[in-house]
């Protein structure tokens, strides 16, 4: 399966495109449309550094998102980013970086720095979290983060703060039963969560037919009784589409939705991987046909959007970026073993 | 002061709290209109609707997993695991996200959690409703694990975990419930979570102890009084963090340690206070610290005798108590 077979795929719980619903938001300004153009583009340059920074003896190890930006900027872009949560995964780049976190602390992360946001260089790079963007703070096993998806959701209903809360995981998590606990509570309570599968086809070499029996994750829904959707994750505006309807849905009080988005992997699974172990030549050079960055590129260039002199300043912006947080984050200092013992437990009573 | 059952203590300490603190929700399988398995819950969806009283399908690691989410944005959860025989599939949620939550962000998210937990033998639960855990949970850093045993303690000790930062394992001996009594003070009375407390002061040896395993000990200790062996009883009631300084301090007195818990004594909590005896107080020792667990078989048996057999009592602590004053 891969994501150019991909249709939308709707399971009969799905709301039709064109309902009143769907009709407000058809397509995304031409500005909106750029500015998610410089995030997939961002998002892979800021990739593209770390794997460089990990070859070049910098950085211990990398865990990518190359492949999956179309998903990550379609699905992040249509949240509220101030209000709004984000529950990622370890594959997050793109994500994160629509939800506010700027490149250097990216590449502080990726260094593990005093000065890394998400954790002060205790966790392994790709470990999200930044209290003040709505990121919860990652840990490495899989599925986990989606009960706490709930959690969040269940507490901005309690609260009545209307925030949505989407959660990011790849089809590997479907199998860990916290998937199937955390559907089962959200379409229980109507909770304000989009789950969105980046399904790349490999839990790192377990192939998607090994993983589970049916053609698409979207099906799972059904017996959750939420609506479930499949996505091409190279059509950056149609992801974008169907999370902005999840989005609505689940702001409205209509409860969550399953959204899978079928996406290329266009890396091993980490920097410890060689993935020509086991995947062919011709699905590998089939993946880098569905480079959601190339798809998206020709796309606005079709359109008209992507000028030449356009194209050149969001390229320019991006490297300048890129260089610029490297620099940020090689700089900063490593973590002094002394803190180590710190935070254990929180240091003040009034710590929350 | 009110005379109290060691259930209504908790129950106390929860209703308080929740007309307290609005941000505190409970929830768990059985928690709001049954009240409860064991009633600790009645009355609360009545107080205080079913916003906060949920009940959760029956999925442990779904409850503890929720109640972080919930803690991350802006509540306070108090989570029932039925029985702490059922919290292992929650055991991943607990080890690896509710634990770790503060550490791995540096202090950027918390987890003020509280996961309320009936936990022992004694009432014929047999394999799967009368195990001893905290020997599993004690091992984590960031978690603190809190075992009460007078009525006091349960809803001071609750009402700190409930009001403090982080995620506490509190474990309720469920014979205690309805056996145990005590006087409770009247008013915001709060037990801070650390402090072990002495219940018995003595001068021939320090019998160490928590939950049902204290009740027992107390008895032991009248048992060995009427034979003029005069036995200190130390309530541990926190495990983590672990008082280690009133335990040194009573060893130093006695120069005699006996650890006693119900769990089975291999790799059981004893062997966390007999090592720190025997590390930081060997100077003040006449003899070996010794341990006092439950058998080493996979769980309580049911039938009366053969839960006879594992239960630790007054008898057998007593008996641990004369050889090692012998020594």
């Amino acid at each position: 399966m891969s994501a150019k077979d991909t249709k939308t795929i709707k399971s009969p719980l799905a709301p039709e495109h064109g309902d009143a619903a769907g009709a407000q938001m058809a397509e995304p300004a031409t500005a909106e449309m750029l500015d998610m153009y410089y995030y997939a583009c961002l998002a892979r340059a800021v990739d593209e550094r770390m794997w460089a920074l990990q070859r070049s003896g910098k950085a211990a190890f990398v865990i990518s998102g190359q492949g999956h930006e179309g998903a990550q900027v379609g699905t992040a872009y249509a949240l509220d980013r101030e209000q709004d949560w984000l529950v990622p995964f370890y594959r997050s780049v793109a994500s994160v970086l629509v939800k506010g976190m700027p490149p250097a602390e990216l590449f502080l992360i990726q260094l593990g720095k005093d000065t890394d946001p998400s954790s002060g260089g205790r966790q392994m790079p790709g470990h999200y979290g930044h209290s003040r963007h709505k990121v919860l703070s990652t840990s490495s096993p899989v599925a986990t983060q989606l009960l706490h998806a709930d959690g969040i959701a269940l507490a901005a209903k309690l609260r009545r703060t209307g925030e949505v809360c989407l959660a990011a995981l790849g089809e590997g998590a479907t199998s860990e039963g916290d998937f199937h606990e955390a559907l089962n509570f959200a379409s229980i309570h109507r909770l304000a969560v989009v789950f969105v599968v980046e399904n790349n086809g490999y839990a790192i070499s377990v192939p998607q037919r090994k993983q589970m029996a049916v053609d698409n994750v979207s099906a799972r829904a059904a017996g959750y009784a939420m609506p479930g959707v499949t996505v091409n994750g190279s059509d950056v505006l149609e992801v974008y589409r169907a999370a902005r309807e999840a989005v609505a849905r689940a702001r409205s009080g209509d409860g969550p939705t399953l959204l899978e988005v079928k996406v290329p992997r266009l890396t091993a699974h980490s920097s410890d991987d060689r993935q020509e172990k086991y995947r062919s030549a011709e699905d590998l050079a089939h993946a880098r046909t569905q480079d959601p960055v190339h798809v998206f590129t020709r796309e606005l260039r079709a359109r008209g959007l992507l000028t030449p002199s356009r194209e050149q300043e969001i390229r320019a912006r991006i490297a300048r970026e890129v260089d610029e947080g490297t620099e940020i984050a090689e700089a900063a200092p490593l973590p002094d073993p002394a803190t180590a013992t710190r935070y254990v437990y929180a240091e003040s009573p009034d710590a929350t | 002061m009110a005379d109290k059952r060691f259930l209504d203590a908790i129950h106390d300490a929860l209703h308080e709290e929740m007309a307290r603190d609005a941000s505190v929700v409970v929830l768990g399988e059985d928690v709001a209109w049954k009240g409860g398995v064991f009633g600790v819950t009645d009355g609360l969806v009545q107080a205080f609707g079913e916003d906060r009283v949920i009940d959760t399908p029956l999925a442990e690691s779904c409850i503890i997993g929720v109640a972080l989410g919930m803690s991350v944005n802006g509540l306070r959860p108090v989570a029932e695991i039925q029985f702490a025989d059922f919290i292992h599939p929650a055991f991943d949620q607990i080890l690896s996200e509710v634990a770790r939550l503060r550490y791995r962000s540096r202090n950027d998210f918390g987890c003020p959690m509280v996961i309320r937990t009936p936990y022992g033998g004694g009432v014929h639960g047999a394999l799967y409703h009368s195990q001893s855990i905290e020997a599993f949970y004690a091992h984590i850093p960031g978690l603190k694990v809190v075992v009460p045993y007078t009525p006091a303690d349960a809803r001071g000790l609750l009402k700190a975990a409930i009001r403090g930062p982080d995620p506490v394992l509190f474990l309720e001996h469920k014979k205690m419930y309805r056996s145990v009594r005590g006087e409770v003070p009247e008013g915001d009375v709060t037990v801070p979570i650390g402090p072990a407390e002495v219940r018995r002061t003595g001068r021939d040896l320090s019998i160490f102890a928590y939950g049902l395993m204290l009740h027992e000990s107390l008895r032991a200790a009248d048992l060995l009084d009427r034979e003029g062996i005069d036995a200190e009883v130390v309530d541990v009631r926190t495990l983590r963090p672990l008082d280690t300084t009133t335990i040194l301090e009573s060893v130093a007195r006695t120069s005699r340690a006996l650890i006693v818990h119900e769990d089975n004594r291999f790799g059981g909590f004893g062997a966390e206070i007999t090592a720190t005896i025997a590390e930081e107080g060997f100077r003040f020792l006449d003899a070996p610290p010794t341990r006092l667990g439950g058998p080493e078989v996979p769980a309580v048996p049911f039938s009366q005798p053969l839960e006879d057999w594992f239960m630790v009592s007054a008898d057998k602590i007593a008996a641990a108590a004369r050889a090692l004053v012998a020594y």
